[in-house]
């Protein structure tokens, strides 16, 4: 928690002293509220916005489900090659590259500072591997006839809610790729602290997280029999 | 890159997580080969996305070191928004049943 105080700059500056100094310079340490959760302010902001984010994922999800069981008939169109195999490794670079983004912690942490930009750089590549994956995994099924808005077996709503929940997860990963390259790069000039990275490293978790469950409510439950 | 990682104690537990994750994703797509789909495949694979999430929360986002104070905040409010959602499944089948 921050203790530094506001002092009154009437001596200092020979402006004005205003009541906004007064007031703020009135409240000492002693009374100012602890932090909460004892966690910096920061990572409490990327928790508030990693939940509220879920429950946006989880609206999509459940949106998805909806109309799957309001339609009559549901596309299935996602055979083992390529999708569900495209689809594995799309998965294990994912969860690789929550792991090496753990390694560039612990480096930061370690107080070894090219090692953590080294590791941060290597994951936010994984990411680009797995938006390329991604979009070879749409352009298949682009091939097979899968627009936004029709597809030759069923529900054209399939194809709404198909892109749209992936392309918010592939948002998701576009962002945390900058997200880390910026960090990691403001890490490596000394702008950034180690607490900064470890932002980072959570909201990527958050992205492989979502993954977790799209995966098998959107491909899984729609394999090709 | 370098691959030096013996600096970093915790990789050891992380690597477990790590192959569990995997391990989970694989039994999943085994899964969804060997059972029909339905309402039990479904919740097969909700329960076990479920479990590889909270491995992923408490292992890789380190939630499980936080306060308590933190945890309670966050993930029951979470769960209480996601089971109010459920509220929209009996209108889902209203084409079939004619009523909701």
């Amino acid at each position: 928690m921050s203790t530094q105080r506001i002092q009154p700059s009437f001596a200092t500056t020979g402006g004005t002293l205003s009541e906004a100094n007064l007031v703020i310079g009135g409240h000492g340490s002693e009374t100012m509220e602890a932090r909460p959760f004892a966690i910096p302010s920061k990572k409490l902001v990327m928790w508030l916005f990693i939940i509220s984010d879920s429950v946006t994922f989880g609206a999509m999800l459940f949106a998805y489900g909806y109309l799957k069981n309001a339609s009559p008939v549901w596309p299935s169109p996602f055979k083992f090659y390529p999708s569900i195999f495209n689809v594995l490794l799309m998965t294990f670079v994912l969860v690789s590259s929550s792991l090496t983004m753990l390694i560039a912690i612990g480096h930061a942490k370690a107080g070894d500072k090219g090692k953590a930009i080294r590791w941060t750089y290597f994951t936010a590549a994984l990411g680009v591997l797995f938006a390329i994956l991604h979009l070879r995994e749409w352009s298949g099924l682009a091939a097979e006839g899968v627009h936004m808005f029709s597809n030759p077996w069923g529900s054209p709503m399939f194809g709404a809610t198909f892109y749209s929940i992936t392309g918010l997860h592939l948002t998701h990963v576009l962002g945390g790729v900058i997200a880390l390259t910026v960090v990691g790069t403001r890490y490596g000039t000394g702008r950034y602290t180690a607490d900064d990275l470890e932002l980072g490293a959570l909201y990527w978790h958050f992205v492989d997280l979502v993954w977790m469950f799209v995966v098998p409510m959107v491909y899984l439950m729609n394999i090709a029999r | 890159m370098s691959t030096d990682t013996s600096s970093n104690p915790a990789l050891g537990k992380d690597l477990a997580v790590y192959g569990i994750i995997l391990a989970i994703a694989g039994l999943q797509v085994l899964m969804a080969y060997r059972t029909a789909p339905g309402m039990q495949l479904m919740l097969q694979m909700l329960a076990l996305a479920l479990v590889q999430g909270g491995i992923a929360v408490a292992f890789f986002m380190h939630l499980r070191n936080e306060k308590r104070g933190l945890v309670l905040a966050l993930i029951p409010t979470t769960i209480f928004v996601l089971v109010m959602m459920n509220m929209i499944w009996s209108d889902s089948f209203r084409l079939f049943r004619m009523h909701p």
